[in-house]
């Protein structure tokens, strides 16, 4: 089929990754609910079509990762594979569509349909039943096909296309029951959010097209590699593009709508917080990092220092302050997210683009693993609640696997030697301190032991402790509709998996814990979060990850660059895994104090000390950011406008009503008394058939008759012709 | 030849045609009117065809051919219909648009 | 022949030629025989044909007589039978208010003379030149091949609906 010399046929024909959700969109919304002779062409509602084609894709992912690795080995720089059509164009310049497939490219095909695949399957169980079945499954079919769409754009424009796909079907997605007004309302802030940072998008792209004449990804590398190139002009293209990043990635100061975002269904959130939607971003400054490393570099006291990094290291810093604070499980992980992200932002600034990707990759794989086990959880253990101090507490016992895996991705996530978390987030720490970031390095070491601190209060209310609220009443086979087992907790016994007909026990994978289509996909996850991280390990001498993808940083390593990656030390390791223990320590200890059963002088401390207590506002509030968007920024231009506008709505144009009506009425008057009562009704009395005859002469304007139609028809136009005539002469 | 003296004869023919919708009662006399509008167009379309050498009008005059027989074929088709109803096609008992 | 005794030919032709069709429009839309004034429409439509073959576009006239002619007029004389209307003269043909239409139609016709003269004033069209049908053809079947398309759906749309409407249930 395809001649000796071509990169081979998955790489050929990446294409048609983004390609297959996007007609299974089409199928699942046609044929989702067609029925012939009132059975379902698909039994599954499209269900089934949403997961076929990720699993298609997930295939052809896997082939194209397998020849990319086989493309650049024993090659030192891998040329990327790059096709394009045109797709349109105007006045010569086209708009392309294609792939631009390289190691980073692969990498998030590979791991964007191999999380939808596990996501939609864990979807089949827990949104069994919904009022919007077909349509859940449609919107995160498309979302996929949005993202891998970014993710092996040839162009910009292709990009943003992709881009905006993901920006509608979060909308859609995080709304999904949007019969609750609060979620339609975070899916209506998600929505607005990232479209501030949209527009930095298409600003950024205009201005890097005004100045490079292209929209292709090579091309722009190519031209912000030129020594040529105005700083300037690179460093306001570079802003309007983080700035899109921001919104999209959640980054401070734009972050305020992610933990809103939780308000859609739990794979929802899973999806969107690890390989998708969030990810966006941190992928755009690490598709275009020629542009961000040249143009968000700027000298401050003689010390070169990226925008970027800066912006990660408030992140990492002000989301795990607020982790601390929340009592949605999901908010906790929401915030995790958003400083994990901040981590990989950070990463790139400071050079470490091969720490920060790689991060991307171990990332998703725990973090998509926690969302689905909190959602295992609400699903199982707490009646639909994610309120960790009211319905959860003491479920390691009653759903061990699915506290197996959130102890491993927890692990994971917290960087505990030996878990996949270590090796990325440890090497991007240690990059900040070997690039002279010494600042930032601090930041990292301080957001790892946060990162530590709130994951243990997290499991500590969730997993360990009294079970309260709805785990207190959990049993296994009741999802919540019978609150009246509050004895039965420890009698998990067959004849209560039958207690509820409506939901006939579900395939049973384990005695006590969520069904297998939930409990597999955590599994796998959960050995991925484990194992992923050894495709990179520093520690022991393993590069192979950073051989596949460093092609596609589009910049060359050591001078004129970025910097040479530093050396693996345990030493240098030593501070990250003491403060791990720390604060794993450090936070055991308060939560035993503070959410234990035995009286403590720790116990509403908040309450005591206005100190402590101020401080425990300001972060429940957010640090008051959504109240200066929404009371300072939003009501001090709206407010303005608003109280503008009604000042002239009861001055001005009140006033003028008022006036024509006062006149009106006057008019009435006299033409009453003068006209009415003296001249019409002198005429009328004095001659009825005048008076017919005028109400006749008007009515036939009015006839219905079209021919009467047509003539006022051609005559107006005919006038209006004149008109125009005597007006141009 | 001088272009006006077509362009002058299409103005002619439309307005008569106009003055035919307007005027008749019969659906099919209406029918008839706007048919010698239509030609007053195509006679236009191809005197500029021929004044600017280009075969635009041309291909445009035969689309126009083309539209009113479509046209006449639906619009003699709605008159049988209104007569079948309505034993009459007088266009004057056609007034339930009155307002 | 000379290109100056051409022209005057062609003149004199299209003199003749428009008189015709102007006399037979007017009939059209003055003749109290619903018949006659659709005979009438023939002759505008062959005059029309006529005018065509002096602007050079003999495709377009022929597709005239066979479209117009031979189908539209077929079309209109059926019509007129399956309506009863009477062949011979009827006395209510025009409504009402048909003195409105003079008005109107000279008001547009002078606007249009006044428009047309003051624009195009002594603009000459060149000697005609033949227009081949096989570049007419090459003109439809590629810049104009989409409006083509869609020309016959909306035909196709046209016999569908006019088969609809027109059938007995």
């Amino acid at each position: 089929m395809l001649a000796a010399e071509s990169a081979g046929w998955f790489l050929e024909h990446a294409w048609l990754i983004p390609l297959i959700p996007g007609i299974a969109f089409v199928v699942i919304i046609l044929f989702g609910k067609f029925e012939i002779n009132g059975k379902r062409v698909l039994p599954l509602a499209g269900a089934e079509v949403g997961v076929a084609s990720m699993v298609a894709g997930l295939v052809l992912a896997i082939g194209t990762a397998y020849q990319w690795i086989h493309h650049v080995r024993g090659v030192a720089e891998a040329e990327p594979v790059i096709k394009s059509w045109t797709w349109w164009q105007i006045r010569g310049v086209p708009f392309g569509l294609g792939e631009h497939i390289d190691g980073l490219a692969v990498m998030l095909l590979l791991l964007v349909t191999f999380i939808s695949t596990l996501v939609q399957i864990y979807s089949l169980e827990y949104v069994r039943g919904d009022r919007r079945y077909t349509h859940f499954f449609a919107a995160i079919t498309l979302f996929s096909a949005g993202m891998l769409t970014m993710v092996l754009a040839e162009n910009m424009v292709q990009l943003i296309l992709g881009w905006e796909i993901m920006g509608l079907c979060s909308f859609l997605l995080i709304g999904h029951w949007w019969e609750e007004r609060a979620n339609s309302e975070a899916a209506l802030k998600a929505f607005l959010t990232v479209r501030v940072g949209d527009v930095g998008l298409m600003v950024g792209t205009a201005i890097m097209f005004g100045a490079s004449g292209t929209f292709t990804i090579s091309g722009l590398h190519a031209w912000a590699n030129d020594p040529a190139t105005s700083h300037t002009v690179l460093l306001w293209a570079a802003v309007a593009l983080f700035i899109a990043c921001i919104g999209k990635s959640g980054q401070f100061p734009l972050h305020t709508w992610l933990p809103d975002a939780m308000a859609g269904p739990t794979p929802v959130s899973s999806l969107l917080h690890s390989s998708t939607m969030v990810v966006a971003g941190v992928f755009l400054v690490a598709r275009l990092y020629p542009v961000f490393h040249a143009g968000l570099m700027i000298n401050v006291a003689g010390q070169h220092f990226n925008l970027i990094a800066v912006i990660g290291g408030i992140t990492i810093l002000i989301a795990a302050g607020l982790a601390f604070v929340q009592n949605d499980i999901k908010k906790v992980l929401a915030y995790s997210t958003v400083s994990q992200l901040g981590y990989m932002m950070m990463g790139l600034g400071v050079g470490a683009w091969v720490p920060a990707v790689f991060h991307i990759f171990t990332h998703a794989f725990f973090k998509c693993c926690l969302f689905l086990c909190a959602g295992s959880v609400a699903h199982t253990g707490s009646h639909h609640s994610f309120d960790m101090k009211k319905d959860m507490g003491g479920l390691a016992r009653k759903m061990p696997i699915t506290f197996v895996a959130w102890i491993l991705s927890t692990a994971a996530l917290c960087g505990v030697p030996f878990f996949s978390g270590f090796f990325s987030k440890d090497e991007i720490i240690d990059s900040a301190g070997h690039f002279h970031y010494g600042v930032f390095m601090i930041v990292g070491l301080i957001g790892a032991f946060m990162t530590t601190a709130y994951m243990t209060r997290a499991t500590y209310l969730t997993f360990f402790g009294e079970p309260r609220g709805a785990a207190a009443h959990f049993v296994h086979g009741d999802h919540g509709h019978e609150p009246a087992h509050a004895d039965a907790h420890d009698s998990h016994d067959a004849h209560d998996a039958h207690a509820e007909p409506v939901h006939a026990a579900p395939l049973s994978f384990a005695k006590t814990d969520s069904p297998g289509l939930i409990v597999v996909p955590l599994m796998i996850l959960g050995f991925l979060a484990v194992v992923s991280g050894y495709l990179n390990a520093a520690p022991f001498k393993i590069h192979m990850f950073e051989r596949w993808i460093e092609s596609s940083i589009g910049l060359p390593i050591g001078e004129g660059g970025i910097p040479e990656p530093a050396a693996f030390e345990w030493v240098k390791a030593l501070p990250s895994i003491l403060l791990v223990l720390a604060g794993f320590l450090v936070s055991l200890a308060l939560c035993k104090q503070v959410f234990g059963t035995a009286a403590s002088r720790w116990k509403g401390l908040t309450k005591r000390n206005p100190v402590l207590g101020a401080g425990h506002r300001f972060l429940v509030n957010k640090y008051y950011l959504d109240d200066l968007y929404e009371k300072v920024i939003v009501y001090g231009i709206a407010h303005p406008i608003a109280a503008a506008a009604y000042w002239t709505n009861q001055h001005v144009l009140d006033g003028i009503v008022n006036a024509f009506g006062i006149g009106g009425r006057k008019t009435g008057e006299w033409v009453y008394k003068n006209i009415d009562q003296r001249l019409v009704d002198g005429v009328v009395n004095g001659s009825g058939t005048v008076a017919r005859g005028a109400g006749g002469a008007l009515q036939p304007v009015q006839s219905g008759k079209v021919s009467l139609y047509g003539a006022l028809l051609f005559g107006s136009a005919a006038v209006g012709a004149l008109v125009l005539v005597l007006v141009n002469s | 030849m001088l272009i006006n003296e077509f362009l002058l004869l299409g103005a002619v023919l439309f307005c008569i045609g106009v003055y035919g919708v307007i005027a008749r009662k019969n659906a099919v006399m209406v029918l008839m009117s706007i048919e010698l509008i239509l030609n007053s167009v195509n006679i236009n379309l191809l005197a500029f065809s021929q004044l600017h050498n280009n075969l635009d009008g041309n291909v445009f005059a035969l689309y126009i051919i083309a539209v009113a027989a479509a046209e006449v074929g639906v619009g003699l088709a709605m008159v049988l219909l209104i007569y079948r109803n309505r034993k009459s096609i007088s266009l004057d008992e056609l007034s339930e648009m009155k307002g | 022949m000379l290109a100056a005794d051409l022209n005057v030919a062609q003149n004199v032709g299209f003199g003749i030629i428009a008189a015709f069709m102007i006399v037979s429009a007017v009939n059209v839309v003055r003749s109290s025989n619903v018949v006659h004034a659709a005979l009438s429409l023939v002759a505008v439509m062959a005059g029309a044909a006529a005018q065509y073959l002096l602007l050079a576009a003999e495709f377009v006239a022929v597709t005239q007589v066979l479209v117009y002619i031979g189908a539209v007029m077929i079309l209109f004389l059926f019509g007129v039978m399956l309506t009863r209307a009477r062949v011979g003269k009827e006395t209510d043909l025009n409504n009402k208010s048909w003195a409105l239409g003079i008005p109107v139609a000279l008001l547009m016709l002078g606007i249009m003379s006044y428009v047309l003269i003051k624009g195009f004033g002594d603009d000459h069209l060149e000697p005609a030149t033949q227009v081949s049908t096989a570049a007419l053809s090459d003109s439809i079947f590629k810049p104009f091949l989409l409006p083509f398309e869609a020309l016959s759906f909306v035909l196709l749309a046209a016999v569908i609906g006019a088969i609809v409407l027109a059938r007995k249930d």
